[in-house]
């Protein structure tokens, strides 16, 4: 039969994919990112099974039904249903969707809050925001900032604190978690560690206009110690941000990696808590402040 | 932007775009020129343009939707060519984003919808055993609506230039600061017009389907393409008023300054996503539910068994129905909303799963013990059951919410929308297409040139879309208009747009398919080419004005199968007079003045828009006190018919 070639070929040449690239995605570099693709491991081996029980079973009856292997005055009977193949095949797809929901909502809660062994760490702070086509990466802390390239330390909690300053982006770093949007109405939190020193790939996936393609970032992960200089560098040598200087990155267009003393959190803070917009008064504030951490 | 500037013929300057300007103002010329040759404008008035009849809308529905997918797939090749090779300069940032938004936009709203509403047009009267739609008119207004709905889209391409925010369209990109050309203008006025037409057909099919079934056929005896299409239009009804009410605040925010979507005062950005998607996720069901209809009925009729659990199959189209509604934060577990809103959304797609898995195990016990024949319909759904049992693995892979962290926005969940569109909605199209084909016309398609179109497509559609799940775990963004070498995306990409080529030289020979059968194939096929099971194959091929000679009498919901094998008698009682309604062009003109109306506010022409206006009112109160009884079709004029037909059906 042509078509069972076909198929078989297919998926060989997927499992030859999937065992011997190394996809971004499934070449994590922190907890987070090793946590999703786990979880894409798991959905990934649940699905083919699925597949390949529905190909065998379409393959066999292809086979030993098809028009010209019966009898020509063969008339097929007339079967309304059974109760129990009816049970079989209820019962089967929501087994599975059981057990991957019980996955995904507990892989799901663990991404939203800081990985495991770092919870009572107090996070590094990091404000990324977004504006036409470029990042702008604040450190409150350290009284710095820095445009389309980020360092941060390994093995400590950075909380990504993500809006933006116009259309909506999403902030991705694929070897370090998974996505977050950044919008300018409201603010979004992102704990990423990083376990291993090295570059890692991060951009913008949400489509936001001519310069999208380029709308790239660089991470930098360091040991504590070369990070803590890293930042005592800059203090001493980088040009202070003015309210002006800022004003003129954000006109739409491509920057190189800039580096300043002073952060835009001063004159144009982040759209959490009070200077939300949708934050209409004291009582509502809670929804703004009660994220986690 | 001055008022000149936005009405530039073209937008921009490109040679492309030049070339596009001689070719439609070239084929315009011909066509009017050709028809006007062949003294065929009283053929064309009198028989399609002013048509109220429900096949003739139907066709002309599935025309427009393969011109669209032409228009549409003439879009892809130029993406696929253009990140063939990294750092490509085929087409720069603002020409791909225009292309991939249009593409999009023709595909769903012009091409797959426009499709399932020619099929349901063509089909559904016929397998009931009615004369007509509840409101002939009506639908003839439906088509028209969607038809300037298509036209103001495409002429955006020429004139002013074409939206290019994506077919999601998201705010604030699509608002009045970011996006300042005519784009996003035309984007909602074309979608807003062929909106109405959508939710017309969704009232007229709902109202045919309950009031105008043959006697004997209760609810539990319909043929399961009715069962779909049903459920398909309640759906639209209930949908497709979000969408209008959404496109609405988004026409209030470019062209009079409002803030429901802006980044300041008080507009919320986020209220689009979600009003987009409470529409959209369930649209994508509109769009599959009668392909799983079409799939129901050419399986049983090509395995020659009756379709296993039917019951099942109907609680399953209505469970997916149901659960369609509950779904839509899924298309954006990203924005932030909280571990618990992700963990019930994430279940509530995932549960999708269960009944579509029931109707995928459904279609394979139908062909159980059953007789398969592998005509061209059958290849395709054979196809279908593989294919889009992938896309559905795939869709839940996407709901694992904290997954979708990764996936979202890349170039995986692109492979798998196509992959549960392509092989679910237009393999069905096309498989219904070439099944209902000799009922439409009275001749049959080439199967062998079929074959090769679909042996074409099926190829061209896995080499397209699966090397797409690998770069967007790569890392691949979608909507990205190049790439550099570095990132390795370049080998699997050249691949894509090798498959995107054979997909296109498989619908060339679809194409090639209708005029080598229009010129070979034997015509006095019979009313029954395909030993099927329903209604619509008990009259002639092709279907005569009144369907029907005498009205059949159902006792199941495969009526025509027992009339063939187990001696059951159809069509009880004799010929009569048939009352039908007439034919008229007040369809058109109204949709005349919406084509007036949209294009004037689109460029804020405002005494064109009230002018246009005081047209619409006039058709309306013209049709408020227009008396149109229809006509009688007389006994003779029916008994000859059926005798030059061969026999009484
Ligand atoms: C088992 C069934 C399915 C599941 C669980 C599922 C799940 C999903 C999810 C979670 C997304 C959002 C992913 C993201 O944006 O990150 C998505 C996107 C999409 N799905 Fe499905 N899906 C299923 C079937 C279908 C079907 C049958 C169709 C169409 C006929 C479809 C069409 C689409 C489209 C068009 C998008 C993308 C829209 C866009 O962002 O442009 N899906 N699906
Ligand atoms: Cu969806």
């Amino acid at each position: 039969m042509k078509l069972k070639g076909v198929y078989i070929a297919f998926f060989a040449i997927i499992s030859g994919f999937l065992a011997g690239c190394e996809l971004l995605v499934l070449d994590p570099k922190g907890p987070q990112a090793d946590k999703l693709a786990n979880v894409i491991w798991i959905s990934i081996i649940t699905m083919i099974v699925v597949t390949i029980v529905v190909l065998v079973m379409l393959t066999i009856i292809l086979f030993k039904y098809r028009a010209s292997k019966q009898d020509p005055d063969y008339k097929p009977p007339h079967i309304e249903g059974n109760k129990y193949v009816e049970i079989i095949i209820v019962g089967v797809p929501i087994l599975i969707v059981a057990f991957l929901s019980v996955v995904s909502v507990i892989s799901v809660h663990q991404v939203e809050t800081a990985p495991e062994g770092y919870e009572t760490d107090e996070p590094l702070v990091i404000y990324a925001s977004s504006s036409n086509w470029k990042w702008h990466f604040s450190y409150p802390e350290q009284d710095i900032e820095t445009v389309n390239y980020v360092f941060i330390p390994t093995n400590q909690n950075v909380e990504f604190r993500l809006y933006s300053h116009g259309t909506i982006s999403s902030f991705w770093i694929p070897q370090l978690a998974g996505q977050k949007y950044a919008m300018s109405d409201m603010t979004n939190y992102l704990n990423i560690v990083a376990e291993e020193p090295g570059e890692y790939f991060g951009r913008n996936a949400n489509f936001n206009g001519e310069g999208f393609a380029e709308n790239e970032f660089n991470v930098t992960a360091l040991p504590a110690d070369e990070f803590d200089s890293w930042i005592e560098d800059i203090q001493n040598t980088a040009e202070p941000l003015t309210e002006e200087k800022f004003e003129e990155l954000l006109e739409p267009g491509h920057l190189g990696h800039m580096t300043f003393t002073g952060t835009h959190q001063d004159f144009m803070p982040a759209p959490e808590g009070e200077n939300s917009p949708h934050n209409h008064g004291k009582s509502d504030s809670e929804d703004d402040s009660g994220h986690p951490h | 932007m001055d008022f000149s500037d936005r009405f530039s013929i073209p937008p921009h300057d490109d040679p492309m775009l030049y070339a596009s300007i001689v070719a439609i103002v070239l084929t315009s010329i011909a066509i009017v020129v050709g028809v006007t040759y062949f003294k065929k404008w009283g053929y064309l008035w009198n028989n399609w343009l002013t048509t109220v009849d429900h096949k003739r809308i139907g066709i002309m529905y599935i025309i427009s939707a393969l011109l669209m997918l032409f228009r549409g797939g003439a879009d892809a090749v130029m993406m696929r060519l253009q990140t063939a090779v990294p750092d490509n300069t085929f087409l720069d940032a603002q020409h791909y984003n225009e292309v991939f938004t249009t593409h999009g936009v023709v595909m769903i709203f012009f091409m797959a919808m426009a499709f399932i509403i020619g099929m349901m047009n063509f089909v559904v009267p016929l397998q009931i055993g009615a004369r007509d739609v509840a409101f002939p008119r009506l639908n003839a207004l439906s088509f028209w609506l969607y038809f300037t709905g298509a036209m103001l889209l495409n002429l955006s391409f020429v004139v002013g230039g074409s939206p290019d925010a994506g077919w999601t369209n998201y705010y604030p990109m699509a608002g009045p600061e970011f996006s300042q050309h005519v784009g996003v203008n035309y984007y909602n006025w074309a979608l807003q017009i062929s909106g109405i037409g959508t939710l017309m057909t969704g009232i007229n099919f709902i109202a045919t389907i309950i009031k105008m079934r043959a006697p004997g056929m209760k609810l539990m005896k319909m043929p399961i393409f009715i069962w779909a299409a049903l459920i398909t239009n309640l759906m639209i009804v209930l949908a497709f008023p979000v969408l209008t009410i959404a496109l609405l605040m988004g026409t209030l925010d470019r062209q009079f300054l409002t803030n429901f979507f802006t980044t300041s005062d008080g507009g919320m950005d986020m209220m689009w996503a979600n009003l987009f998607w409470v529409w959209g996720h369930p649209e994508v069901y509109i769009l599959i539910i009668p392909a799983f209809g079409i799939y129901s009925t050419i399986i049983a009729a090509f395995s020659e068994r009756n379709l296993y659990g039917y019951t099942s199959m109907v609680a399953s189209i209505l469970a997916i129905s149901a659960l369609s509604f509950l779904v839509w934060v899924h298309h954006f577990f990203t924005m932030g909303q909280g571990a618990l809103t992700n963990s019930i959304f994430s279940i509530t797609t995932m549960l999708i799963a269960v009944p579509t898995g029931i109707k995928i195990f459904n279609w394979l016990l139908t062909m159980w013990k059953g007789k398969i024949r592998f005509a061209t319909p059958m290849l395709y759904s054979i196809a279908f059951i593989p294919l889009f049992t992938i896309g559905g693995s795939t869709g839940v892979m996407l709901g694992m919410a904290s997954a979708d962290y990764q996936y979202h926005n890349t170039l995986f969940l692109v492979a798998h929308f196509h992959n549960v569109i392509i092989p679910g909605v237009v393999f069905a199209m096309i498989a219904g297409l070439i099944f209902y084909w000799p009922k439409m016309f009275g001749f049959m398609l080439n199967e062998r040139i079929g074959k090769w179109a679909f042996w074409n497509i099926t190829i061209g559609f896995c080499l397209a879309f699966f090397p797409m799940y690998f770069t967007g775990l790569n890392g691949q963004a979608r909507r990205m208009y190049t790439y550099s070498e570095a990132t390795g995306f370049s080998t699997l990409s050249m691949i894509s747009f090798i498959g995107t080529l054979l997909l296109a030289v498989g619908f060339v020979f679809l194409v090639y398919n209708i005029f080598y059968s229009y010129r070979h194939a034997p015509r006095n096929i019979g009313g029954d080419p395909w030993n099927a099971r329903t209604l619509e194959w008990a009259t002639h091929s092709p279907v005569p004005e009144y369907n029907f000679a005498i009205s059949p009498t159902v006792h199941s919901e495969e009526a025509f199968w027992d009339y063939k094998e187990n001696d059951y008698e159809l069509f009880k009682g004799k010929v009569e007079d048939i009352h039908m309604p007439n034919n008229s062009g007040w369809s058109i003109i109204f949709a005349g003045f919406f084509f007036a109306f949209g294009f004037f506010f689109i460029f804020h022409v405002w005494v064109g828009v009230i002018i246009a206006f005081l047209g619409i009112i006039g058709c309306l109160i013209y049709r408020s006190f227009e008396k149109d009884d229809g006509h009688h079709i007389h006994k003779e004029e029916i008994e000859a018919t059926e005798k030059e037909l061969g026999g009484a059906k």
